[in-house]
């Protein structure tokens, strides 16, 4: 199943998507917030019911009061804090962001969490769910009045090439103008195919992956080919290893 | 053409890495806090990343640089291009007078609609004590309304004791917590094009309707005023005031006579329908405090006279202030 991604266009034309939060993480990470809300109001309630000492009318007072705001609160306040972020979505790597990719103001954290109310009818957050699963986007109705979503925030990762294309021999390079016809033939998406191949090599099947590698080598050669002896005795897998290497490297690097 | 990704991410990592920096801190600080010259950077290096993005998108299509191209550009691009004012510390009482009664007064064709439909609500709850003395079972929510007028009275001013005595603060705090959970919801359900909220003005008004009459033809009308005006002189128009912010949100969804799209006329309202639910919240806080340590007093205990007084000037200060505060200022 493909993840569901918001796309946006900035202003200066570029195009960015950002992986769309599934039903499934939105409910876990609001059983967490759940767990939290709870935690803390047990929590307050225990050092406010100390004031009984002094009186038990007051005390009862702050409990009622304080447990309204922190089960009102907490949403709006963490996600106010930590930029739309509660302790549930910070686990799972989620965040709500405005519609536009703008950052989240004040009365839209306000009003996504107000709405709550609506999208809990009539019970289970029914209302809400079918809302999310009948949006394109994934919103229920807070989330709609309040021009939100919820996002997978994906972890800064620089991509390191150095690891799958381990600086080695490649015979392919022995023939410079095959090897610059072939990155003229290459499309970007078979060449980020093949790389994601071969990052994927080791989660595969052993039959799978023989099977893969030799379409991908296949496909390569028709487009281009090398003369016998350098591809001789040359592994599939390692034949379009060396295609990656010379598609995403220019140049030859020194060993 | 596919390009060199190797040497691509090479020249490109120090400026990412930079730009990563400068959002961190930017996220944290805030912009307030930035010179001119770091925010120049900001944008240069958000240039510099998108370009990059654009690049990887058509030359390229290795998916991990695409996507840290992309978390990176998104998270630059939310900073720079929103113009929304943000304000850089809370400032409850200039909410309070300022931003509410704005809210409230740039809204106040949806107030009268609130008022009206509360009001016909009232009409149905009178009329239907009056012609059918059976309906009070059916249309009053609480059991303390069933009884008879003249009997409760003669109840409660016969009762000298104090009956809250160590149960005031406890009950004033049920009552606004209550109070206000009811406002949310009143304003959550204008997300029903209007529909639910406009139901629970209604029905909030025949009881107010079935209430009023009931105890009007019971020769009870001052006991009532003194019961209700104190907490109800802020209570009955906190309620309307909300399901002003549910009717708003209700006509924001419907667009009847507006040409721009549905996402802007929510973006548009979504600032004020926050202003009014703050200000609903502050003025249930009031009506909770006086409901429990001022409204469940009667006769001899506290003349009725004093608590409609009270009332009356309560709700004159009301009006003075949702029509006038923050005028200069807006």
């Amino acid at each position: 199943m493909r993840t569901a991604r918001l796309r946006i266009r900035t202003p200066e034309g570029i195009l960015f998507t950002l992986p769309l939060a599934g039903p499934v993480a939105r409910f876990l990470a609001f059983q967490i917030d759940l767990a939290c809300v709870w935690g803390i109001g047990i929590t307050t309630s225990t050092v406010l019911g100390s004031m009984g000492i002094l009186s038990r009318d007051v005390a009862a007072a702050f409990i009622t009061v304080s447990y309204f705001v922190i089960s009102v609160g907490y949403g709006i306040g963490t996600e106010w804090l930590w930029r739309g972020q509660t302790v549930g979505k910070r686990v799972l790597g989620l965040r709500v962001l405005d519609e536009q990719g703008l950052r989240l103001t004040f009365s839209q954290i306000v009003a996504r969490n107000l709405l709550r109310f609506v999208d809990s009818l009539p019970a289970f957050y029914m209302v809400g769910g079918v809302a999310m699963l009948a949006s394109r986007r994934g919103q229920r109705l807070g989330d709609f009045a309040a021009n939100t979503v919820v996002v997978r925030v994906l972890p800064l990762r620089q991509p390191d090439l150095d690891q799958l294309l381990a600086k080695k021999y490649n015979s392919l390079r022995e023939h410079p103008v095959l090897a610059a016809r072939l990155r003229q033939r290459v499309t970007p998406d078979e060449a980020g195919l093949a790389l994601r191949a071969l990052l994927r090599r080791d989660r595969l099947d052993p039959q799978a992956r023989i099977e893969l590698f030799r379409d991908i080598a296949d496909h390569f050669r028709s487009l281009v080919e090398f003369p016998g002896e350098v591809t001789e005795g040359m592994a599939d897998e390692q034949y379009v290893r060396n295609v990656v290497d010379i598609v995403f490297r220019a140049a030859a690097s020194p060993p | 053409m596919i390009i060199d990704l190797e040497r691509f991410i090479e020249a490109e990592r120090p400026h990412w890495r930079e730009l990563e920096a400068a959002l961190k801190q930017l996220e944290s600080e805030g912009a307030s806090r930035q010179g001119l010259r770091e925010l120049l950077r900001l944008h240069d290096l958000y240039q510099r990343a998108s370009a990059g993005l654009a690049r990887v998108a058509t030359f390229s299509s290795e998916p991990e640089v695409r996507l840290y191209l992309e978390s990176l550009v998104s998270r630059a691009y939310g900073e720079i291009h929103e113009t929304r004012v943000r304000p850089h510390r809370l400032a409850p009482w200039s909410f309070l007078v300022v931003t509410f009664p704005g809210a409230f007064r740039r809204h106040a064709r949806a107030f009268a609609l609130a008022v009206l439909i509360t009001c016909a609500g009232c009409v149905f709850g009178g009329a239907a004590i009056v012609l059918d003395a059976e309906a009070k079972d059916a249309l009053m929510p609480f059991a303390g309304l069933h009884e008879s007028p003249n009997e409760r009275v003669r109840r409660e001013e016969g009762t000298l004791s104090d009956r809250l005595q160590g149960s005031k603060s406890s009950f004033s705090a049920y009552l606004m917590t209550h109070n206000t959970r009811v406002a949310i919801a009143c304003l959550a359900l204008g997300m029903t094009w209007g529909i639910g909220t406009s139901i629970l003005l209604f029905y909030n008004g025949v009881t107010l309707g079935a209430v009023a009459i009931d105890y009007a033809e019971a020769g009870q009308a001052k006991f009532l005023l003194g019961w209700l005006l104190p907490h109800g002189a802020v209570e009955i128009p906190a309620i309307l005031i909300a399901g002003q912010a549910g009717l708003v949100l209700a006509s924001a969804l419907i667009g009847w006579g507006d040409r721009t799209s549905l996402k802007l006329r929510l973006r548009a309202i979504l600032p004020d329908v926050g202003a009014l639910v703050g200000g609903v919240g502050a003025l249930m806080v009031w009506a909770g405090f006086v409901e429990a340590f001022l409204s469940q007093y009667h006769e001899p205990v506290l003349p009725y006279s004093l608590k409609i007084g009270f009332g009356l000037l309560e709700v004159s200060f009301l009006a003075l202030f949702l029509a006038k505060s923050g005028k200069r200022t807006t």
